[in-house]
C-alpha cells in the first residue's frame, strides 16, 4: 500500500540532507519533488505544510514537517533508534548536539560576507573542543563499533554526515580523532551508505554561490 | 534506587521552563539546583557532567541528560505522554517542533538588542497568530477531540498549553481567535497536576526580568 516515501525540497543539501543520508543508510528508496518558487507557494495553498515550511515527507499516509519529525519516524520506523528508552536517550543528546554544529555550519551559507570568517572560526573550536572530543570520548569510553547500544542507530549515521560536512571546511579538523575516523570508515563501508556515496547517487554536492542563489530566489529572502 | 529527577540550571526560565512543565504534569517531583554564578558553571563543565558544556542538565535514572530535546523525549517516553505507536510520535513531533520554533522566538527575545525589540515582538505576534495557532486550531477542529493526539494527553498539549500562557503575557488578545485552543488551555490546566504547577508557591518561574537577565549575563558569561 505504501508507495515509496516522496521528499519535498529544493536541489539541494540544506535541511533535507540529514533525512538523504538515514532513508540511504536504512536502504530505503524515496522518490525527489525539486522545488521552484511556484512549487513552493502550490504546497502552502493545498496545505500541504503545516507551518508552510519545507522539509516535507510524504510518507505512510502522512505530510510530514520539521526535520526532527521525519528523522524520528524514519529512525523508529527502521530500528535505528535504540532498544529502549534509556539508549534513546543517549541517541537523542549525541544527535542533538550533532543537529546544533550542523545548524551553525547550514546557517554559514547564507550569512553575510562580513561576518563568515567569525563564523567559520567559531564552528572549527566548537568541532575541535566541544563536539568531536565528545564523539570521541563516547567512543572510547566504551570501545564499541557504534556510538550507542553496540549496534547501528542514526546517531552513527548523522555523526558520519557531519564528519563529511566538515571534512569539507577543513580536512585537519578529523585529524586528532581517531575514533571517529575509525566510525567513518566503518560506516562508510556499510552497503547502503556505499552506495549513497557513489557519484551518481541522490547524495546533493554542497552548496556553492550559485546554489545559494536558487535557495534565495525560492524561499524568498 | 532512584532518587528524584535533579535540575542544573539558573532561577529562570529559559531552556529549562518546558522539562519543569512536563514532570509537573506528569506528577514527578524534582529537585533544583540553582547555578548562582560562573563558577558554578566552571564548575559543572569541569567535572564532567555536560557532555557539550552546557545546561540544562538533568540527573535522572542514573543519567546526566542535557540537550532539551533528549532530557524531554525521555521523560514523555517514560511517563507515557509520547503516543501509542510510531505514528502518533510523528504527529506529536511535527506539533511540538513547531511550538519550539515560536517558543525560540520568545527565549531570546530578552537578550535581543535594543533596536530589534519591537521587530522581533512583531514578528512573534505575526507568526503565533497566522502560521501555529491556526494550524493547532485546524488540527483540533479536524478531530473534534479533547487533545491533540490520539484522543488522550501527550506532551504536545502540555507543550502548547505552557506556549499559551506564554504568548498571552506578551499580549493576552492573541489567542482570541482561537476558541478550541482556549478550551484546551482551560481544559489542561484543571488536570489536577497542572493545577498545582500554576499556583503561587510551585516550582513554575515568573516571566523573566531584568535582575534575572543580569543574573544570567553573569552565569553565562554573555
Amino acid at each position: 500500500m505504501a508507495g515509496k516515501p516522496i521528499l519535498h525540497y529544493y536541489n539541494g543539501r540544506g535541511r533535507m540532507e540529514s533525512t538523504w543520508w538515514l532513508l540511504a543508510a536504512a536502504g530505503v528508496e524515496f522518490e525527489e519533488k525539486f522545488l521552484e518558487s511556484a512549487d513552493l507557494d502550490k504546497l502552502r495553498n493545498d496545505g500541504s505544510l503545516m507551518f508552510q515550511q519545507v522539509p516535507m515527507v510524504e510518507i505512510d499516509g502522512m505530510k510530514l514537517v520539521q526535520t526532527r519529525a521525519i528523522l524520528n519516524y524514519i529512525a523508529n520506523k527502521y530500528n535505528l533508534y535504540g532498544k529502549d528508552i534509556k539508549e534513546k536517550a543517549l541517541i537523542d543528546m549525541y544527535t542533538e548536539g550533532m543537529a546544533d554544529l550542523n545548524e551553525m555550519i547550514i546557517i554559514l551559507a547564507i550569512i553575510p560576507p562580513e561576518q563568515q570568517d567569525a563564523k567559520l572560526a567559531l564552528i572549527k573550536e566548537r568541532t575541535k573542543n566541544r563536539y568531536f572530543l565528545a564523539f570521541e570520548n563516547i567512543s572510547e569510553s566504551h570501545g564499541q563499533d557504534y556510538l550507542a547500544g553496540n549496534r547501528l542507530s542514526h546517531a552513527d549515521i548523522h555523526l558520519v554526515e557531519l564528519l563529511y560536512e566538515v571534512e569539507g571546511i577543513d580536512p585537519n579538523l578529523i585529524a586528532s580523532f581517531p575514533l571517529l575516523k575509525a566510525l567513518q570508515t566503518r560506516i562508510s563501508n556499510l552497503p547502503a551508505v556505499k552506495k549513497f556515496l557513489q557519484p551518481g547517487s541522490q547524495r546533493k554536492p554542497p552548496e556553492d554561490t550559485k546554489s545559494i542563489e536558487v535557495v534565495k530566489r525560492i524561499f524568498k529572502f | 534506587m532512584a532518587g528524584k529527577p535533579r535540575l542544573h540550571y539558573f532561577n529562570g526560565r529559559g531552556r529549562m521552563e518546558s522539562i519543569r512543565w512536563l514532570l509537573a504534569a506528569a506528577g514527578v517531583e524534582f529537585e533544583e539546583k540553582f547555578l548562582e554564578s560562573a563558577e558554578d558553571l566552571d564548575k559543572l563543565k569541569s567535572d564532567g557532567s555536560l557532555m557539550f558544556q552546557q545546561v540544562p542538565m538533568v540527573e535522572i535514572d542514573g543519567m546526566k541528560l542535557v540537550q532539551t530535546t533528549a532530557i524531554l523525549n525521555y521523560i514523555a517516553n517514560k511517563y507515557n505522554l509520547y503516543g501509542k505507536d510510531i505514528k502518533e510520535r510523528a504527529l506529536i513531533d511535527m506539533y511540538i517542533e513547531g511550538m519550539a520554533d515560536l517558543r525560540e522566538m520568545i527565549i531570546l527575545l530578552p537578550i535581543a538588542p535594543p533596536d530589534q525589540k519591537d521587530a522581533k515582538v512583531a514578528l512573534i505576534k505575526e507568526r503565533a497568530t497566522n502560521r501555529y495557532f491556526p494550524a493547532f486550531e485546524k488540527v483540533l477542529k479536524s478531530h473534534g477531540q479533547d487533545y491533540l493526539v490520539g484522543n488522550r494527553l501527550s506532551r504536545a498539549d502540555i507543550h502548547l498549553v505552557e506556549l499559551l500562557y506564554e504568548v498571552e503575557e506578551l499580549d493576552p488578545s492573541l489567542t482570541a481567535n482561537f476558541p478550541l485552543l482556549k478550551a484546551l488551555k482551560t481544559r489542561i490546566s484543571n488536570l489536577p497536576a497542572v493545577k498545582k504547577f500554576l499556583q503561587p508557591g510551585s516550582q513554575k518561574k515568573p516571566p523573566v526580568n531584568a535582575k534575572m537577565l543580569e543574573e544570567a549575563r553573569r552565569i553565562f558569561r554573555f
